[in-house]
């Protein structure tokens, strides 16, 4: 009998023990062990601690944040990707991906992944893609607030937006005139030289403008301490360069990016690791990554601008195969962003040159 | 009656021994001092293919097109210098190989089979715990992401996230959405390791290659052998390669060794039987004499350009050429055009 009763508390107790263990890997480490301020019903992110990785919803894994290098994340999923990066000072997250229907599962993971406010929103362009999701980070109600507001040390809407100034000057519209995004969105804090410094949650964090690449207001930025580059659109692992001829972009623009991007590269030994790079959109990248697109642009660059002055047409260079080495890993034939497309920008810009 | 009962305790005893054993989840040992065997490819995989030499290369029209472009001045671009052989590659340089495991303190279990290779030091975890592969987004690595399991008495692994590299030391690439299946064959003091390269990008079918290590326990294998150096004084981002149709040195290999010129242009034919007969009917025979200068040599030159073995003079006679075929060479290969 006593035997008994032994083995239905030992089973009581694995049960208990499984559950709890079942527990853990459901819940975040942010929930586990900071109390029950934490257990805000918005938060239903799960966390995957073999691949540490943040997902905002148990049944669509789409929209998920991966980690990059000690306290930066990388959130894919909702347009372009999101880094985040996050300390005692709160949360700044460098583009905000195409908003809509990402955004509250963005929101999810931002909670998950940190405490603190959203206190700095930073752009790398203007682009629809990466700073779609501005209106509703910048109005994110900090953890426990009951609703928006509070000033620039709180987050919510007096939370500061910054990137170069031709940003600004296309997503609002002169007086009287309808601009294509709401003034929440807008850039707060624009600039217009080379630099633009910022000291938050313990780090130097350089934007560094580069001039007329995927458009005329892209921003890189380089977080010192951590080693990170957020590099924005001038670096993708998924597609050639989207060049905006509009918007003032030019292929000669993402060389110089692409350049910029490797001297600032330090690998760690055998050539690996050391500084990250996030691109504007797909994985995590490192020098080695950044150097194989480089060379990819530099290459059909330079056969471009090579039929350009034997005074080639647009038609006859889109119908040489000059991308043809590329095209199976980067290239399309339909979408957004075709391969005709990438060499009808390339073309545009170079025929300038000549 | 004795023998019987003594027969039965034994019996018992063995199966006790059985029953508690922990099951044997590494059905053969790797661990040890590898060296590498190169009467496979000898001058390909040490003094490095000639450019242009894409023979026996199961690949597409847009990896001859890369291929073509290639210059190997690249060498000389500081990031370019010391970039590590991939795992589906180094097992074809200068490859002094180490094997060992890595046990749980507490289970003994093989939590992963390890690899270093003397050459720029690359180094393995073969992941033995059924871990999952990382998420896509996940960065890509020179030696990718291995999971192994054992078939019979065989090691094999499943590799991805691996970085673009190359297939040939020559500039035909791999792409960074090729995954690897590997096998491991332990035949007492010998090693065959097989890579099966599935590449959707460059490739038209699996490309399969085997090489082979003999155990050497007195094997001593060297420290990291790079130093990236700025030998030229180029703008910034210089990057030698040919403009399509300007490559020079395409007919290198067909040249020197008398074969049809598509043979050099590679493909999934060039590896098969048939094709090699029908590169022996079109061979004049014997072949041409050949010039006495080399002024180019093999090998790149540069010191990503593996094993050190290059160099100006003739090479010596070709593995897999027509008997007594000397290596020469056209005028001025190898130069730094562009």
């Amino acid at each position: 009998m006593k035997a008994m009763s032994t083995m239905k508390l030992l089973l009581a107790l694995i049960l208990v023990a499984g559950l709890f263990r079942a527990g853990l890997a459901l819940t975040s480490p942010v929930q586990r062990g900071r109390g029950p301020q934490q257990a805000s019903p918005l938060r239903t992110a799960i966390f995957d601690p073999q691949q540490k990785i943040y997902y905002a919803d148990a049944n669509d894994r789409t929209v998920r944040a991966l980690p990059v290098q000690d306290n930066v994340w990388m959130i894919v999923g909702a347009g372009g990707n999101i880094v985040v990066h996050t300390g005692d000072d709160g949360v700044l997250v460098v583009d905000t991906g195409s908003g809509g229907a990402a955004t509250e599962k963005v929101q999810t993971i931002l909670r998950a992944i940190s405490t603190k406010p959203v206190r700095y929103i930073l752009n790398t362009s203007f682009r629809p893609d990466h700073t779609g999701g501005n209106e509703s980070l910048r109005g994110m109600p900090p953890p426990g607030a009951a609703g928006g507001g509070g000033g620039r040390g709180g987050g919510g809407r007096g939370t500061p937006i910054a990137a170069y100034e031709t940003v600004l000057g296309r997503m609002s519209a002169p007086t009287g005139k309808v601009a294509s995004t709401p003034a929440n969105a807008w850039p707060t804090e624009t600039y217009f030289k080379e630099f633009h410094d910022i000291y938050f949650n313990g780090e130097g964090i350089q934007m560094i403008h580069i001039p007329d690449a995927i458009t005329d207001g892209d921003s890189i930025v380089y977080f010192r301490r951590t080693d990170v580059i957020a590099a924005g659109d001038i670096f993708m692992t998924t597609t050639y360069p989207v060049i905006d001829v509009k918007a003032g972009g030019t292929i000669d623009g993402v060389l110089v990016g692409l350049n910029r991007i490797l001297d600032i590269c330090i690998p760690k030994e055998k050539q690996e690791g050391g500084t990250m790079v996030i691109p504007g959109h797909g994985r995590i990248s490192d020098e080695a990554d950044v150097l194989e697109y480089r060379d990819m642009v530099k290459i059909i660059r330079d056969r471009i601008l090579d039929a350009v002055k034997k005074g080639k047409t647009l038609q006859q260079v889109q119908a040489a195969g000059l991308t043809k080495d590329y095209d199976g890993r980067y290239g399309a034939t339909t979408g957004a962003w075709t391969t005709a497309m990438f060499i009808e920008a390339a073309y545009q810009s170079l025929s300038e040159k000549k | 009656m004795v023998d019987l009962k003594r027969s039965a305790l034994a019996v018992l005893f063995l199966s006790s021994i059985a029953l508690w054993s922990t099951p044997a989840f590494a059905q053969m040992d790797l661990a040890g001092e590898w060296a590498p065997q190169f009467h496979e490819d000898q001058p390909e995989r040490l003094a490095g293919p000639d450019i242009g030499d894409y023979a026996g290369l199961p690949i597409n029209d847009a990896a001859r097109m890369a291929a073509d472009a290639w210059n190997a001045d690249i060498l000389s671009v500081p990031e370019h210098q010391c970039k590590p052989h991939p795992s589906d590659y180094s097992p074809r340089g200068p490859a002094q190989l180490q094997i060992w495991k890595e046990v749980d303190p507490v289970s003994r279990q093989v939590i992963a089979w390890r690899t270093h290779i003397m050459w720029q030091a690359p180094e393995r975890w073969i992941y033995m715990d059924g871990r999952p592969h990382p998420d896509e987004f996940a960065a890509h690595t020179w030696q990718g992401f291995s999971t192994g399991e054992w078939v019979g008495q065989v090691l094999k692994v499943t590799t991805t996230h691996l970085k673009k590299g190359w297939i040939r030391r020559n500039g035909v690439p791999r792409s960074d959405q090729a995954e690897l299946t590997e096998y491991f064959w332990r035949h007492g003091e010998y090693l065959t390791w097989t890579v099966i390269i599935n590449d959707p990008i460059y490739l038209t079918e699996p490309m399969v290659r085997s090489s082979d290590f003999r155990w050497a326990p007195g094997q001593n294998v060297g420290n990291y052998p790079c130093q990236i150096v700025t030998e030229l004084d180029h703008e910034q981002g210089w990057l030698p390669h040919w403009l399509p149709g300007t490559n020079p040195y395409l007919d290198l290999y067909s040249k020197t060794y008398d074969v049809i010129p598509e043979a050099g242009r590679g493909g999934a034919d060039t590896m098969l039987p048939d094709f090699r007969k029908k590169v022996v009917a079109a061979q004049k025979w014997p072949p041409p004499a050949q010039p006495q200068n080399n002024p180019g040599g093999r090998g790149g030159g540069g010191p990503a350009a593996g094993g050190g073995a290059g160099g100006p003079g003739p090479g010596g006679a070709r593995g897999g050429a027509p008997q007594g075929g000397q290596r020469g060479a056209p005028p001025a290969p190898g130069g730094r055009g562009q």
